[in-house]
């Protein structure tokens, strides 16, 4: 049996195809399921050892980006995620389900004050669609095993990662939680200015696992450059057999291989 | 984990008195206020003060049964992001406001009521969600601003807070008891006093209902209900008006057309038949079994094959009137409407890319020399641009394709075309409603929002638009529409229902006029849902909420289809059936309000007779510019044609736009080393497991047509080929659409420059076999207004072709772009170098007037794209480039930079005409069509020189490792520079903040 991705659709949900797509390329399959769906008939989750929270914009992002649905989720499937997780699946947001993950506490845990992080509007103000370098930190992740680099996409307008304090900054990072940044295109860290880091994340911030690194949520788009024509540049160096991204979809799959 | 995780509060309310609550939302102190940068960036545009501070919150207003504790948990939960704002939460009008903001001028700006608030809807669903107790939620924006003079003030608020066709401003406090929902209303039957009306009170009546219709229509009107024996209801002349409107119908395009030029006089009995679409059906006789067209000037959009699971479907739509008032909802609901128009094709064609054309008055028009009630162009290109990217990329659909123009002829019209591409099953591109099928709607629901839309769409916009058409003017709810999209695209592939279209302009009476055009139809108007109470039959009927499809379903299948979309929380209704009687009954309850006969609404129209005149301009030599010394002469020119706006880089909009969403990216819309080059065409794979391509490209040269507007369409047919051709599409297989804007059509001079453009359509047409497979026009297109000294004005646009062409890569990987790839590489002209400098780009920025327009060598230009498309295939080329604004000068340095590669030229061996006044000028700057710039690897010389016999090749230097541009003639170097002060003048003009 290839190891089974959920893909959650819900009204606005829209990389779900492509999404989906990278999986099944990546030796998985994948089963696309409608929030409305899921809530009635929660053991569904059980069934599937992925459940991935794909791009698009859930609910208009009226309110916050990914507000309203992760709202949903946490009043609605809390419990059924959470056991999903402690059996040792996985669980990956992408983009919008990325600002899920956050926005709903999943990934990092709220305080007495609500939500301790935050993804919030790039510091241009807009959406922006361009690609990024990214360095990825694979101790704890194990959506990243053995990427040291990607090149990726981002299109959102609401992606810049801000926590409350700087000891929580610094705790996440400490936990190798801050699996994933923006970088130069040398791919030398430090300073990372703009545009570079797209978005004014702090730290340079582009993706965070929680600390089992089972739930991994990320801006970039890892389903945008599977293919070597997905490359902005490839008619200058010629398509590569296949692109960046994918290997990000074959450590999900082959994790459970 | 399971600690992360917390059960939101189950609020319950059985005894709190129904309050109206204020949340106002301030960003965290140090954090940055996004709504009020965005008006200090607009007021840059209107003469204000620079040192004018504002602030600004956004706000929900929240109607319910809660008390305190409950509505600060819901905002705490739900609607501020403690990590970078704070909320203040009080009863409406009770709102403390901090002391550092009390002394400001405090001004409220809330949508009008009735005008659609997606962000409030999706807030109370999600209220109600947790079991909260909402009866109605709107959302508001608060202003504080600094000290101002009333002029000032009064400026900010009228052109920059608060755009009063949707919203409406409050001075000071917040004064409101309660949301209003509307009020129930009573029914009441109502008749126009018509057959016994003279001409004048006919033409009263038309302009009193807003009909838009002309005496002659009223007349036809007047003789049929005579012939029936009685006066029509208000609904019946709605119906009739909406049908038989210019938006709808087409009459003038499509009607009596008696043409005159300088070779005499042609009778059209329907001119778009016998020209454009006579050239469709010309080249699919010659194709024969061959013929790759499926359905064309038919349906929604026209379809052509793909591969042997899909075809295609193309549709490009204008929203012009709307966009000129709120630029925002015009654009949003311009996008959203044409996506309809692909959704509603056969059975419905899943979108699978957007292209964007704008056409706008300079950003930097001084404020002072706006016409009285014109936005300023700045203003209505930033709504325009946020309009299509918050609807299209919420679609999830990528924008992948677009250009704009300006001109100043555009202050009181801009042009907003919106175009979707979709694919489709080859087994669902044809749809048959059948008899007794039940009309199904589905979506959003009803409300007053766009009446008149069709009618007001028809007619000249003056200063007084503003005020009188606000009703005509929506905003989208992308989200609405992409489930519809969901659960539409998977009934259809259950096979739930026989026929679908869209809810366009004219609402459900043009909806189900159409679909049940050959069959009749009863409509039971009460079973409509509505988003508030009070709305007229008429109303119902003719309202152009936006976001509803409608569908004929076998009555068999509609428990299932009803399922289908109760799973996805999408509202369907029954309002009628397809009943076999020839007529259009209209019913509210039990009171039949209406009865048409279907064949006197779609042919009872009287033809409308046109005159149209074209005369010939006399053309001239190109004067008025100094002569430029040869050494060096030219590079200022170069740098002022690049850093012109229609020339400059459009990076700022292209950015905001999702163009890779779906996944099938493969050319992008800016290329090159940085991601930064203008690239000809985009390539999408709409199908992810094939290589298959789709190229989509556009063609537009409004400054051509004012000297003659064939060439204008030729050439611009050609630009859009080119631009295809270039990135690797097969020639053979490239399908185009019209896209008409012009001025005033009732006056016989401008109606002759569109017929003579219509023949340019046709001829070239058919020796490229590229065929027409849809087109839409839009006439009227003018302003008038008063001017300081009481004289009337009227501003008309220039005439407008764009050509949107579709075209086909067989297989991606042969696709190339425009940037050099490497140095040593060789750099060839394709193509035959005129002396076409009229309408050129470098007149435009030397101020030089006359010479000649582009023309199009048909047979040339045949040859010429498929055997440089061969060559492409082949794996020759390794960069081109077309060549249009701004000549060969300008893509050679467009190329150079892309590639952050010098270019090293000579321009000695470019042929030119004897005639030629100015050889030098025209060979760098001239506009010939049927050009491109080509980079070959030195080796594949041969190989490409053997590929491209018989056309005109000239080699003209090579790629080079330095940081420049240089271009020799005659030994000198007419123009060098650095690569990056090209970049830097033609990045630079568009790079808004």
């Amino acid at each position: 049996m290839k190891p089974s991705a959920l893909i959650l659709r819900a009204p606005g949900t829209n990389c779900d195809q492509e999404t989906g797509y990278a999986f099944e390329l990546a030796g998985g399959s994948a089963t696309y399921v409608h929030i409305n769906s899921l809530i009635e008939n929660p053991q569904e989750l059980a069934k599937h050892q992925i459940l991935c929270l794909p791009g698009g914009f859930s609910y208009g992002d009226d309110i916050a980006a990914g507000r309203i649905l992760a709202s949903q989720m946490q009043r609605r499937l809390a419990d059924v995620i959470g056991q999903f997780h402690s059996v040792g699946k996985l669980v990956l947001g992408i983009c919008n389900g990325f600002q899920i993950l956050i926005k709903s506490g999943f990934l990092i845990p709220p305080d007495d004050q609500g939500l301790a992080a935050t993804l919030t509007w790039n510091d241009s103000g807009r959406f922006i669609d361009k690609w990024v370098h990214l360095k990825a930190d694979d101790e704890k992740c194990v959506f990243l095993k053995d990427i040291e680099h990607m090149y990726l996409p981002i299109a959102h307008a609401e992606g810049k990662f801000m926590t409350r304090t700087d000891a929580l900054l610094q705790a996440l990072s400490d936990s190798n939680q801050l699996a994933l940044k923006y970088c130069r295109p040398n791919g030398s860290n430090g300073e990372v200015p703009f545009p570079h880091n797209p978005n004014g994340s702090t730290a340079s911030v582009a993706g965070v696992c929680d600390d089992t690194g089972r739930i991994f949520g990320l801006m970039p788009h890892p389903e945008r450059h599977i293919d070597g024509t997905h490359h902005p540049q490839w008619t200058r160096h010629g398509a590569k057999p296949e692109g960046d991204g994918l290997q990000l979809f074959r450590n999900a799959v082959n994790y459970f291989a | 984990m399971s600690n992360t995780f917390t059960q939101a509060d189950n609020v319950t309310a059985e005894t709190t008195q129904t309050t109206l609550w204020q949340v106002e939302i301030f960003p965290l102190p140090g954090l940055p206020d996004r709504l009020a940068a965005e008006v200090l960036d607009g007021a840059a545009f209107l003469s204000l003060p620079e040192s004018l501070n504002i602030n600004a919150a956004r706000g929900f207003l929240i109607q319910g049964a809660l008390d305190q504790t409950e509505i600060e948990t819901l905002s705490r939960n739900l609607l501020v992001d403690p990590v970078v704002e704070k909320a203040v939460v009080s009863r409406c009008g009770h709102i403390e406001t901090d002391q550092s903001l009390s002394n400001l001028n405090s001004i409220y700006v809330l949508p009008q009521p009735g005008v659609t608030d997606p962000q409030a809807e999706s807030a109370m669903v999600a209220m109600r969600a947790t079991g909260a107790n909402i009866d109605a939620v709107r959302t508001f924006r608060r202003y504080f601003v600094s000290e101002s003079t009333d002029d000032q003030l009064a400026r900010l608020s009228d052109k920059l807070l608060c755009n009063d066709s949707i919203e409406l401003i409050v001075h000071g406090d917040l004064q409101i008891d309660q949301i209003e929902l509307g009020r129930q209303g009573t029914f009441e039957l109502q008749h126009v006093e018509l057959t016994e009306a003279d001409d004048d009170q006919l033409m009263a009546l038309s302009k009193q209902w807003q009909l838009s219709l002309t005496l002659v229509e009223m007349q036809t009107i007047q003789a049929h209900f005579k012939s029936l024996g009685r006066q029509p209801t208000d609904i019946e002349l709605e119906t009739v008006a909406q049908t038989w409107s210019e938006h709808c119908s087409h009459k003038t395009l499509a009607g009596r057309v008696e043409y005159t030029d300088n070779s005499g006089t042609r009778n059209f009995e329907n001119m778009l038949k016998e020209t454009i679409f006579a050239a469709t059906v010309s080249i699919r006789e010659t194709l024969g079994d061959d013929d790759w067209c499926v359905s064309v000037f038919k349906d929604n959009a026209g379809i052509v094959r793909f591969d042997d699971q899909y075809n295609v479907a193309f549709k490009v739509e204008t929203h012009n009137r709307p966009s000129a008032l709120e630029p925002y909802g015009g654009a949003n609901t311009g996008i959203g409407g044409v996506i309809r128009d692909t959704l509603g094709t056969g059975l419905g064609a899943k979108p699978v890319c957007n292209t964007d054309v704008f056409c706008f008055a300079s950003p930097e028009t001084d404020f002072a020399d706006l016409p009285p009630g014109v936005m300023h162009p700045a203003m209505i290109m930033k709504g325009v641009v946020s309009g299509v990217r918050d609807y299209g990329n919420r679609m999830g659909i990528p924008t992948v394709n677009g250009a704009v123009y300006f001109d100043q002829r555009y202050i009181g019209n801009p042009l907003v075309f919106c175009g979707n591409v979709g694919l489709i099953p080859t087994d669902k591109s044809e749809k048959e409603p059948q008899p007794n099928d039940l009309i199904v709607t589905i979506g959003g629901r009803t409300g007053r929002d766009g009446i008149h839309g069709a009618t007001f769409s028809s007619a000249e916009l003056t200063e007084e638009s503003d005020v009188t058409s606000g009703g005509a003017v929506q905003i989208g709810n992308a989200i609405t529409e992409k489930m519809v999209m969901d659960v539409l695209l998977a009934a259809r592939d259950r096979d739930l229902y026989s026929a679908v279209t869209d809810c366009g302009a004219g609402g459900f009476s043009s909806a189900v006029g159409e679909m049940g055009e050959e069959i009749g139809a009863e409509v039971w108007l009460d079973k409509a849902p509505l988003k508030y109470d009070g709305l007229s039959y008429t109303e119902i009927w003719i309202s152009e909420a936006q976001e509803r499809m409608v569908f004929a379903v076998p009555e068999d299948k509609w428990e299932e289809f009803r399922k289908l979309c109760e799973s996805e929380s999408v509202e369907a209704t029954v309002i009628g059936r397809y009943t076999p009687t020839g007529n259009l009954t209209l019913k509210y309850g039990d009171n039949t309000v209406g009865e048409l006969s279907m064949e006197f609404l779609h042919d009872g129209r009287p033809p409308v007779i046109r005159k149209a005149e074209f005369n010939a301009p006399e053309t001239a030599a190109v004067s008025g510019y100094t002569p430029r010394p040869n050494a060096n002469g030219w590079t200022s020119d170069l740098r002022s044609i690049l850093g012109s706006l229609n020339v400059a880089s459009k990076h700022w909009i292209i950015r905001q736009y999702d163009h890779e969403v779906q996944g099938g990216s493969v050319i992008k819309p800016l290329v090159g080393v940085n991601n930064d080059g203008p690239g000809d065409a985009a390539v999408v794979r709409p199908v992810l497991d094939s290589r298959r391509g789709l190229a989509i490209s556009c063609g537009m040269n409004p400054h051509y047509g004012d000297i003659d507007p064939y060439h204008m369409a030729t050439s611009s047919i050609d630009e859009a080929i080119r631009n295809c051709v270039a990135v690797g599409a097969d020639p053979s297989r490239i399908a185009i659409l019209d896209n008409f804007c012009w001025g005033y059509t009732d006056r016989p001079a401008t109606l002759g420059t569109l017929v003579r453009a219509a023949l340019g359509c046709h001829d070239l047409s058919i020796v490229m076999q590229t065929p027409f497979i849809s087109g839409k026009d839009s006439l009227n297109n003018e302003f008038s207004y008063t001017d300081p000294d009481g004289q009337r004005q009227t501003i008309s646009i220039p005439s407008t072709l764009l050509i949107s062409a579709m075209g086909q890569v067989p297989d991606v990987a042969n696709c190339v772009t425009m940037d050099l790839k490497k140095a040593g590489n060789l750099l060839y002209q394709v193509g035959v170098t005129g002396e076409h400098l009229g309408g050129s780009h470098w007149s435009l920025v030397s101020g030089a007037s006359g010479g000649q327009v582009p023309t199009v060598d048909s047979e040339l230009a045949k040859t010429t794209y498929e055997k440089l498309h061969s060559a492409i295939s082949s794996g020759l080329v390794r960069s081109c480039h077309d060549m249009s604004e701004g000549g060969l000068a300008a893509a050679v340095a467009e190329m150079a930079f892309a590639g952050d590669l010098g270019a090293s030229i000579n321009v000695d061996n470019v042929e030119i005409p004897e005639t030629a006044a100015d050889g030098v000028l025209a060979k760098l700057f001239s506009e010939s069509n049927t050009r491109f710039v080509v980079e070959i690897e030195a080796q594949r010389r041969e190989a490409f020189e053997a590929a491209m016999d018989g056309i005109s090749i000239t080699h003209l230097g090579e790629v080079v490792e330095i940081d420049r541009l240089e271009i020799r003639s005659g030994g000198e170097l007419c123009i060098e520079s650095e690569l990056s002060s090209l970049k830097a003048a033609w990045q630079n003009p568009l790079d808004w903040s």
